[in-house]
């Protein structure tokens, strides 16, 4: 049996997938459709499940495009572990941990606005886990921001200023571009991030959301969620490898 | 007027530019990737036009590089990736699944924009002097060596890859949830799941060549030096990324073209696809093991001779389940109630050439004879009957499969069919010779060449400019067909499947109602009863 569907009776007559309109159970509701239901759904089950589903899949994508990135940091790291150690013993593991812990609390404070949305909380509650959210995202930026100020005053941006007194400074050019990309892209992804938080709290505070429709803030969350992890993987591949270098 | 269907309800440019239907932004992917398929064609007809004599009397070489960097860059970015996926499949997707649009209709607008603006960027890049390093943008060429202009074509392909993911995602979604009741996933078309496998790779390759793309602008804008040997960086490891999206991508081009195939092979045979399952797993088998082949496009770049040979055997490998599909197409042939209309005409030609262009590929698979042919015309004609044999093949049959349901007209059949005889006979022409001056030794991307090439080169750019007239023609009688055509009826076939049980053209919503699906797609005569015994 090749065919894994069942056959028709009388194969050859058209109609077989005739368009039936009396008991459809997805026609004609017995309560009336939730204002943000679509055209094109049935119900706001499917609505949500879609929604949802594109999200993941959207982060699958994103997984591939940090993948290039860590490919790229696994074949020089390869080649170069010492270079690569030396290299990150210049960041400043403080700062990183720092910013670590800010990011894993957004990520509570994320998950609660979720849970508030999910509950019917009071638009007030919402609003405030998304802006808790919001501020940890700008802190993380913040302190970005003096560890970028602080690589440019001691040359280490790679490129013609490029200055290592190091032992290995090819090597410690290669990490820092590494550091730029995976750190930048990083950092763009939260400020897109901090964008989205913006319209969600707008609408939340609109009274948006409740039990029966959050799925905007669910989706967002699983966005959030996804950045954070990127981070936890970032942290130690690039703070923590070079933390005992030179102490043996 | 007549009833309310999609193309009259609605009018003016606002109604078409903002429109989230997922039938109208197929007509604005139609439009657009038409006028970038002439525009790729011209760069084509230059490159052929050059080759007509041994010396170099047309353009400096600078200018020929220019040439063929700017056709594949157009051909494969902006013509064949979203050919068939963004054209065809996002106007039949939702309605073959029984859904009324796809899931993320807003999305699907916003990729058609995305897909336009990264098409302006690599226009600009033409138009201000052209690109010159071959659509590959390989390094340190692209990075230390080439004229400015790398950036702004590199960053349209890394727009209009966004185009692709956002296309992919929504497909996947809505494969996913928008199925109406009883469209299970043994029950959907063929040409739905090619595009699922089609779908996987544009959201798990295209990525990896965006992120690429953004370092060789970091090392080009920045000075990082990630690609470039004078910094510590490595080349082979920009081939291996940029491969690992662009060696899928030939199956996003070859996918959906074979998806189109099963359902023309079967409504012009009147016979239900010979090992449905088989058929279905393949696709996705393409999709998978594709991902894992891309190491033979650098068996000659100082890749270790084990590398090469896991990716021999894994190229191979990948061949199976295309065959798997040429056989199950043949043997749905056989014994059916077969008729010559134009689109089947398409189907064979594309079983032919793409058989010709999968056999080439497994020469080319074996490491010895690939370093014989490699970088030679041999390879140009082998991705040719592929791309062009293959693909474009695939999209003008699933065209003139789906244009009475388009457009709610008729096309003039005997032109059709004469056009599909002279796109063939074109092709043939064009790419044969190909292949012979490719083993013989002509290397590709030189702009002169010994003199005894030069009959297999004018035989070439002769059946180039036939092929042109092949392509032409069907743009012609299309738009003849919109003023003048009959009305087409709502199944001129006697095809089976949901999109042929809706009117021609299909209403805004495609379906009154939700439909219940009660059988597969699939019901013309069963294979087993009057098949292969």
């Amino acid at each position: 049996m090749s065919e894994g569907y069942p056959q028709a009776p009388t194969a050859g007559v058209p109609g077989h997938m005739a368009i039936h309109g009396a008991g459809n159970p997805h026609d004609g509701h017995s309560h009336p459709d939730h204002p943000k239901l679509q055209h094109h759904f049935d119900d706001m089950g499917q609505q949500a499940e879609a929604s949802t589903l594109g999200m993941w899949v959207f982060l699958v994508t994103e997984i591939m495009f940090f993948g290039g990135l860590f490919m790229a940091y696994l074949l020089y790291r390869y080649r170069s572990p010492d270079g690569f150690a030396e290299a990150s013993n210049h960041l400043n593991v403080i700062w990183g941990a720092i910013n670590t812990i800010v990011l894993i609390v957004s990520s509570l404070t994320m998950a609660l606005a979720v849970r508030a949305a999910q509950t019917s909380a009071r638009p007030k509650v919402q609003v405030g886990w998304l802006i808790a959210t919001m501020i940890l995202g700008s802190a993380f930026l913040g302190v970005k921001v003096i560890e970028y100020a602080d690589k440019f005053t001691h040359h280490l941006v790679p490129g013609p200023d490029f200055q290592w007194p190091g032992e290995y400074p090819a090597a410690a050019e290669m990490f820092y571009s590494l550091y730029f990309c995976m750190t930048g892209l990083h950092a763009l992804h939260m400020i897109i991030g901090i964008g989205i938080m913006l319209v969600i709290t707008a609408m939340a505070w609109r009274r948006q959301f409740d039990a029966a429709y959050y799925t905007p803030v669910e989706v967002a969350g699983l966005y959030w969620h996804f950045v954070d992890i990127v981070w936890i993987f970032l942290f130690p591949l690039l703070y923590l490898i070079g933390y005992h270098y030179g102490a043996h | 007027m007549a009833t309310l269907n999609y193309l009259n309800n609605g009018h003016g440019l606002a109604s078409w530019l903002l429109t989230k239907d997922h039938k109208r932004i197929a007509l604005l992917y139609l439009a657009s990737i038409t006028v970038f398929f002439f525009i790729g064609g011209l760069f084509a007809f230059l490159i052929r036009l050059e080759l007509l004599t041994p010396a170099g009397d047309l353009m400096t070489a600078e200018n020929y590089n220019k040439m063929f960097t700017m056709h594949g860059v157009v051909m494969v970015f902006f013509f064949l990736i979203p050919s068939i996926p963004a054209v065809l499949g996002n106007f039949f997707i939702p309605i073959m699944l029984g859904a009324k649009d796809l899931a993320f209709p807003r999305i699907n607008l916003i990729s058609w924009y995305i897909y336009v603006l990264g098409g302006i960027f690599t226009l600009t890049a033409a138009l201000s002097g052209g690109v010159d390093t071959g659509w590959t943008f390989y390094t340190p060429y692209s990075t230390a060596a080439a004229n400015s202009h790398v950036v702004t074509a590199a960053l349209g392909v890394f727009i209009t890859g966004f185009s692709s993911i956002l296309t992919g995602l929504n497909f996947i979604v809505t494969i996913h949830r928008m199925r109406a009741p009883g469209m299970t996933w043994f029950r959907m078309p063929l040409f739905v799941w090619s595009h699922y496998a089609t779908s996987l790779i544009f959201i798990l390759g295209t990525p990896v060549i965006a992120i690429t793309i953004l370092l060789v602008a970091a090392e080009r804008v920045l000075h990082f030096g990630i690609f470039d040997p004078a910094l510590g960086g490595d080349p082979i490891l920009f081939q291996h990324l940029f491969w690992f999206y662009s060696h899928p991508a030939v199956y996003i081009m070859i996918l959906p073209a074979m998806g189109v195939v099963s359902e023309i092979v079967q409504a012009f045979a009147r016979k239900n696809i010979f090992g449905y399952s088989f058929v279905a797993f393949s696709s996705l088998a393409i999709g998978i093991i594709g991902f894992f082949v891309w190491g033979h496009h650098i068996f000659v770049a100082g890749q270790s001779v084990y590398a090469g040979m896991i990716f021999s055997i894994l190229s191979f490998i990948v061949a199976i389940p295309s065959a798997i599909k040429v056989f199950n197409w043949t043997a749905t042939i056989y014994r059916g109630s077969v008729s010559l209309e134009s689109p089947m005409l398409y189907a064979f030609g594309f079983v032919g050439l793409f058989t010709i262009g999968g056999l080439t590929g497994l020469f080319l698979a074996a490491m010895g004879l690939d370093i014989h042919v490699h970088d030679t015309y041999f390879i140009v004609a082998h991705f040719h009957y592929i791309m062009v044999g293959g693909a474009i093949m695939g999209y003008l049959g699933g065209m003139h499969y789906w244009w009475p349901k388009i457009s709610g007209k008729m096309y003039p059949e005997a032109w059709a069919k004469f056009a599909a005889l002279i796109v063939f006979v074109g092709f043939n022409l064009t790419f044969f010779p190909q292949f012979l001056v490719g083993y013989l030794g002509m290397p590709r991307r030189y702009h002169m060449y010994p003199p005894e090439f030069q009959v297999l080169n004018v035989m070439s750019t002769l059946g180039a400019t036939v092929l042109s007239v092949g392509y032409v023609l069907p743009m012609v009688y299309f738009t003849y067909s919109i003023f003048k055509g009959k009305p087409a009826p709502a199944n001129p076939w006697g095809a089976k499947g949901l999109e042929w049980e809706i009117p021609s053209p299909p209403p805004t919503e495609n379906f009154p109602v939700t439909p219940i699906v009660t059988h597969g797609t699939h019901q013309y005569a069963p294979s087993k009863e009057v098949g292969v015994v």
